[in-house]
């Protein structure tokens, strides 16, 4: 049975004559991460606000837990967490001052060992104006779990982030959701959201253009499958071979690069040739279409409309 | 309890962490009672009997008019009061906790100089010392006031400069610090009384000094408390989390009520 912790029904957003969001609706279930991807300006943070209460529905409806943002924010505050795209601390905030702080409007006791995991137990007492910018990201991030919420909202949370921060942080997202936390991810990073989402929706011009899982998201596009295929003899460097499926060949760096719609009966027939030929095969790589691709595609298209 | 405790410790150790803070809370007062004492006893000798509570109004409006707003104009600006929305910090804290620890750093200084000033220039104390305290609570809660309405109107820095200049500017002129009230030109007491700095010393001068107030102070100690009152529930009215997304409850102009008690003291004074 299906257990949606946020509900959102034709839910819009103007700004003046500024259409941000038009009637979008969509549910994510408990232990979710779920990916809200889009271009710039196509509404995913006017989305993430409404549900945060930071600004008013101008149409449908919003329920995060039963409760609405716009009406409960008192019940609200302690159900979700929240690393904003803009938003900050004082300057002149301490890091473990931020952690008491926070923690104390929410009831809770500090949790310094968030600082320590997010690789901020050295800078306690450093004031928030002198941290980089990946490190004022994961403070803000540190003080958003600290009070455990069971729903957790991170616009583009790796943005500024070194690698192995942005390792620590999908590990985190992980552990949070195997601890039955709700997480709504809005990100420009298609690879993160391919990798950590369990469902996306992509969002254009405030519309919901396409959802579901990556990979029935990859799977419905025009997309073609990459294999590239290294031998050790010349047995591939006609260009006029043709193999099934293929649409387009390419060769680079020793590799023979053919764009397939059909995978399998492609690598079949390149394997067979190559024995037929006496060659010997050293490597073979067949890659899908990735998330990336297909957002381009679905947004490149409707775009250009 | 706890939260406003934690929030209340950070605010008052940001008023003395920030230099920006620190140079307004304590320095700039403090080295302008120095100045003021050395020079203004040679210049005006008279000036020393008014000298502590000069000073103290001084002080106040350097805390509260001139520094208080403009963090809390930045901090809005940079998205701090969304963090704080968020996470439950209540509208009513972010703007008072910051005024209560100003009034606090404003005790210190005040402090100061009312133990230094009798030694160092030959000021005399206060006589009344509860009407002392009440009246410095007084001054202190209608400037605080006028800080807050100031950082709740205030669409940038540069807003706040130029509003806090206004009542800043004038104080210092016709406020009845350098200048006692009762020397002032009839059309300027007038605009005189528009400003909590006239009525601050007054009511001083009358109920803590006993050195007789150009008019009944305790008109001064009901319209200072009266302006304090109306200029916090405009604040707290008029506050908006995030200017750009959120809509304000009134017009910015209905800060102007804030000057209601001072401008029926103009009428009946």
């Amino acid at each position: 049975m299906k257990d949606s912790i946020i509900k959102v029904r034709d839910f819009r957003k103007v700004y003046g004559d500024v259409v941000a969001v038009e009637g979008i609706s969509f549910e994510v279930q408990r232990g979710e991460i779920f990916g809200l991807l889009g271009p710039n300006g196509a509404g995913k943070t006017s989305t993430l606000e409404s549900l945060e209460g930071l600004r008013a529905p101008d149409g449908g409806s919003l329920q995060v837990m039963g409760v609405d943002p716009a009406r409960e924010s008192r019940k609200l505050r302690n159900l979700i967490g929240v690393q904003l795209q803009t938003s900050g601390l004082p300057d002149s905030m301490r890091v473990d001052e931020a952690m008491r702080f926070f923690c104390a409007y929410h009831g809770v006791a500090p949790h310094y060992h968030l600082l320590d995991r997010l690789g901020l137990a050295e800078k306690m007492g450093a004031q928030y104006h002198t941290l980089s910018a990946g490190l004022q990201r994961r403070l803000v991030l540190a003080v958003a779990v600290a009070h455990n919420p069971p729903v957790m909202f991170l616009d583009e949370p790796t943005a500024g982030l070194d690698v192995p921060s942005r390792i620590e942080l999908h590990n985190l997202m992980h552990e949070l959701q195997a601890a039955g936390t709700t997480i709504i991810l809005a990100t420009h990073d298609m690879a993160e959201a391919e990798k950590m989402a369990d469902r996306v929706a992509i969002l254009l011009r405030g519309k919901i253009v396409a959802t579901g899982t990556p990979r029935e998201l990859t799977a419905t596009g025009a997309g073609l499958t990459k294999v590239s295929v290294r031998t050790e003899g010349p047995s591939l460097s006609d260009p006029s071979i043709t193999f099934p499926a293929v649409s387009q060949v390419a060769f680079k760096d020793d590799y023979a690069i053919y764009y397939s719609t059909d995978p399998g009966p492609t690598v079949s027939a390149i394997i067979v040739h190559i024995e037929a030929q006496g060659d010997t095969l050293i490597d073979l790589r067949v890659e899908r279409p990735s998330l990336e691709e297909r957002f381009l595609e679905i947004t490149g298209t409707r775009g250009g409309q | 309890m706890n939260a406003f405790a934690n929030h209340f410790s950070f605010e008052f150790r940001t008023g003395m962490r920030d230099k920006t803070l620190l140079l307004m809370n304590y320095l700039f007062p403090l080295g302008v009672y120095a100045m003021l004492g050395l020079l203004m006893t040679e210049l005006n000798p008279p000036f020393v009997e008014t000298m502590i509570p000069a000073m103290i109004v001084f002080a106040i409006l350097s805390g509260t008019v001139l520094s208080l707003p403009n963090p809390l104009v930045t901090a809005r600006e940079a998205g701090i009061f969304r963090s704080y929305k968020i996470n439950g910090v209540p509208a009513t804290s972010i703007l008072t906790i910051p005024a209560l620890t100003t009034i606090l750093h404003m005790v210190v200084v005040a402090a100061i100089i009312t133990a230094t000033a009798p030694l160092l220039f030959g000021a005399p104390p206060p006589i009344n010392w509860p009407s002392f305290i009440l009246v410095f609570l007084l001054a202190a809660f209608a400037c605080a006031g006028l800080g807050m309405l100031i950082s709740v109107i205030s669409s940038s820095t540069r807003a706040v400069v130029l509003w806090s200049q206004l009542i800043f500017l004038p104080s210092m002129m016709i406020g009845g610090l350098m200048i006692p009230f009762s020397m002032l030109p009839d059309a300027l007491g007038k605009v005189g009384l528009l400003l909590p700095a006239t009525h601050a010393m007054n009511a001083f001068q009358g109920l803590a000094q006993n050195q007789g107030a150009a008019f009944d102070p305790l008109w001064s100690v009901i319209i200072l408390l009266a302006g304090g009152i109306l200029s916090l529930g405009l604040a707290i009215y008029l506050f908006c989390w995030d200017r750009l997304n959120t809509t304000r409850r009134g017009h910015p102009t209905l800060a102007l009520l804030a000057l209601l008690p001072y401008g029926v003291g103009v009428v009946l004074l």
